[in-house]
């Protein structure tokens, strides 16, 4: 709403009447067409029949506890998967966010108190370390997910290495989503004043106290909006475990699609579900910034830099 | 090592596929996303609404699900989806023209998915127009339309290229999916076929699927980077 003050002026009785009128045309056209281009050639076809809708919302259809059983089944893998790929990539990520910024900070370092040689070493070593750690954010951030999915599924077992399903799944959005939860939380970071690092080492913190105490927590707070957008992110990559064919949600549509061959209106109880979850969690999001932005405002702190548009916008778009 | 020699034709195929869908995708989703950004800024409240459903349906449901959606219901709607072999592109890009819809089906998926973020960053940059430039510049009597020509879009432009960029990049690694959905050749049905049905070593495969996705997506996250830097550096 806050667009309408911004581009238009407060309407005057005249605009008022337009508004109403363009209102009332505008949606007569929408509802005009979504009954001759969407209804009338699904009625024909006839997708509405209780015959094919009958198993997903009639309790009394025989087959309504069984469907309503196996979907339960997969609501609950999907969960589990998305649990332990969240966990796991909150771990991964915070560890090699903060590895990354050690290494960053012992670039810096000279080494002086060493000999000659032995300081080129660290300093190469150092200097090899990071670059590492940057490639490989690098390359596990440009793959997609599904390729991620694929290649643990099908590599691990290559090297004798089996396990459930489940965990490929879980390895494979822990692989992608570590490495993007750890640049939300770099860039979190990076993001803070630079006095507060400052201050931590002054006081005499080591640097692994100053990230683990001072840098990290404020990274936190200023990302969990970020970070919730994330799980939504995971939450919808969990669906992928199709083509490695685990029993989520998707995989049991399909199953009973298989059944009763009534893809339209199994995709539509699945995708409906979906979007309740993760219009919910989203909803979180935004109420948790707005707390946070109230908390600020009242603690008086100074502004914190806001995060790099391209991390969490790019977070929040890289949805499969 | 030697299947990246062997088959380079197959790998140099693959990425061309997938380049292909994405130029579309990208295209089409650009297009979409802008008029669904209209109609979530328009003053007329039922448009506003449908912008609002499009968006919040679409970002929210798994792709996955959108492609098969797209898959089973266009059919039903009693399309094939041939509008989209458009006469001069399909010379182009041929696999618009083939007989099995599923490159186009999963284009349409791509770019219904797609538009909805798209419009979100779209209509960020907007809100990141500070209003008094709008008001200053109704106040000099600019009507609506030179209002937006020359003071707000230009600004929300600047605002929103990095997260269209940041867009535009995801939607590169969700064409992945097409390989496991039907469409034949592009690079991840290449990975599949050649480490499953042809049985090649999967270290290789690997590293030559990776590299065709990197080319794509690294470069892009780079300059990315350098713009934001530089947009910081200008703000300052």
């Amino acid at each position: 709403m806050s667009q309408q003050s911004v581009l238009y002026d407060v309407p005057g009785p005249r605009q008022r009447r337009l508004t109403l009128i363009l209102s009332v045309v505008a949606g007569l056209l929408v509802a005009a067409g979504a009954y001759y281009l969407i209804y009338l050639p699904l009625d024909e076809k006839g997708q509405f029949s209780l015959e094919l809708w009958g198993p997903l919302i009639d309790p009394s259809n025989e087959n309504f506890v069984l469907v309503w059983q196996r979907i339960w089944v997969g609501v609950q893998n999907t969960l589990i998967a998305a649990v332990l790929a969240i966990v796991c990539s909150l771990v991964i990520g915070t560890l090699l966010s903060i590895l990354r910024i050690q290494l960053k900070s012992l670039t810096t370092r000279r080494f002086a108190d060493s000999t000659a040689p032995v300081a080129y070493f660290l300093r190469g070593l150092s200097l090899g370390l990071s670059a590492l750690t940057r490639v490989c954010v690098e390359v596990f951030r440009g793959l997609p997910v599904v390729i991620t999915i694929f290649f643990v599924a099908r590599g691990f077992p290559e090297f004798g290495i089996t396990f459930d399903t489940l965990w490929y799944l879980v390895i494979g959005l822990t692989v992608y989503n570590g490495v993007v939860i750890a640049e939300i939380l770099r860039s979190g970071m990076e993001g803070l004043p630079p006095g507060q690092r400052e201050a931590a080492l002054a006081i005499g913190l080591s640097p692994l106290q100053t990230t683990g105490l001072i840098l990290l927590p404020q990274a936190f707070r200023i990302m969990l909006p970020a970070l919730i957008s994330q799980l939504v992110v995971v939450l919808k990559d969990t669906s992928l475990g199709f083509i490695i064919s685990f029993e989520e949600t998707l995989n049991i549509g399909k199953q009973i699609i298989l059944a009763l061959s009534n893809p339209i209106q199994v995709y539509v109880v699945i995708g409906l579900l979906f979007i309740l979850a993760n219009y919910s969690l989203s909803k979180l999001a935004q109420y948790v910034q707005r707390r946070l932005a109230r908390g600020r405002k009242t603690a008086g702190l100074p502004p914190q830099n806001p995060p790099p548009a391209a991390v969490t916008a790019q977070a929040e778009a890289s949805v499969v | 090592m030697s299947v990246l020699v062997d088959k380079f034709d197959v790998f140099a195929g693959g990425f061309w596929l997938t380049l292909q869908i994405c130029v579309l995708a990208a295209i089409g989703a650009l297009i979409l996303g802008a008029v669904v950004a209209v109609l979530r800024i328009s003053p007329v409240p039922p448009l506003r609404a449908l912008g609002t459903a499009y968006v919040t349906i679409f970002r929210n449901m798994p792709l996955t699900v959108v492609m098969f959606f797209a898959a089973f219901a266009l059919p039903a709607l009693g399309s094939n989806a041939d509008f989209l072999r458009i006469p001069v592109l399909d010379v182009v890009f041929t696999r618009l023209s083939t007989d099995l819809p599923y490159f186009r089906f999963a284009l349409i998926a791509l770019v219904l998915y797609t538009a909805a973020f798209v419009c979100e960053a779209l209509r960020s940059g907007v809100n990141a127009v500070s209003p008094g430039q709008a008001e200053a510049a109704r106040s000099l009597g600019l009507t609506f339309g030179q209002n937006l020509r020359y003071v707000v879009l230009p600004q929300s432009w600047k605002a929103s290229i990095v997260p269209l960029g940041s867009v535009i990049i995801a939607m590169i690694k969700n064409s992945a999916l097409i390989g496991f959905f039907g469409v034949v050749g592009d690079l991840s049905a290449t990975a599949d076929q050649l480490t499953g049905a042809e049985g090649y070593a999967f270290i290789p495969v690997a590293i030559g699927i990776s590299i065709g996705y990197l080319i794509m997506t690294v470069p892009l996250g780079a300059l990315l980077d350098r713009i934001e830097q530089r947009q910081a550096v200008a703000a300052r």
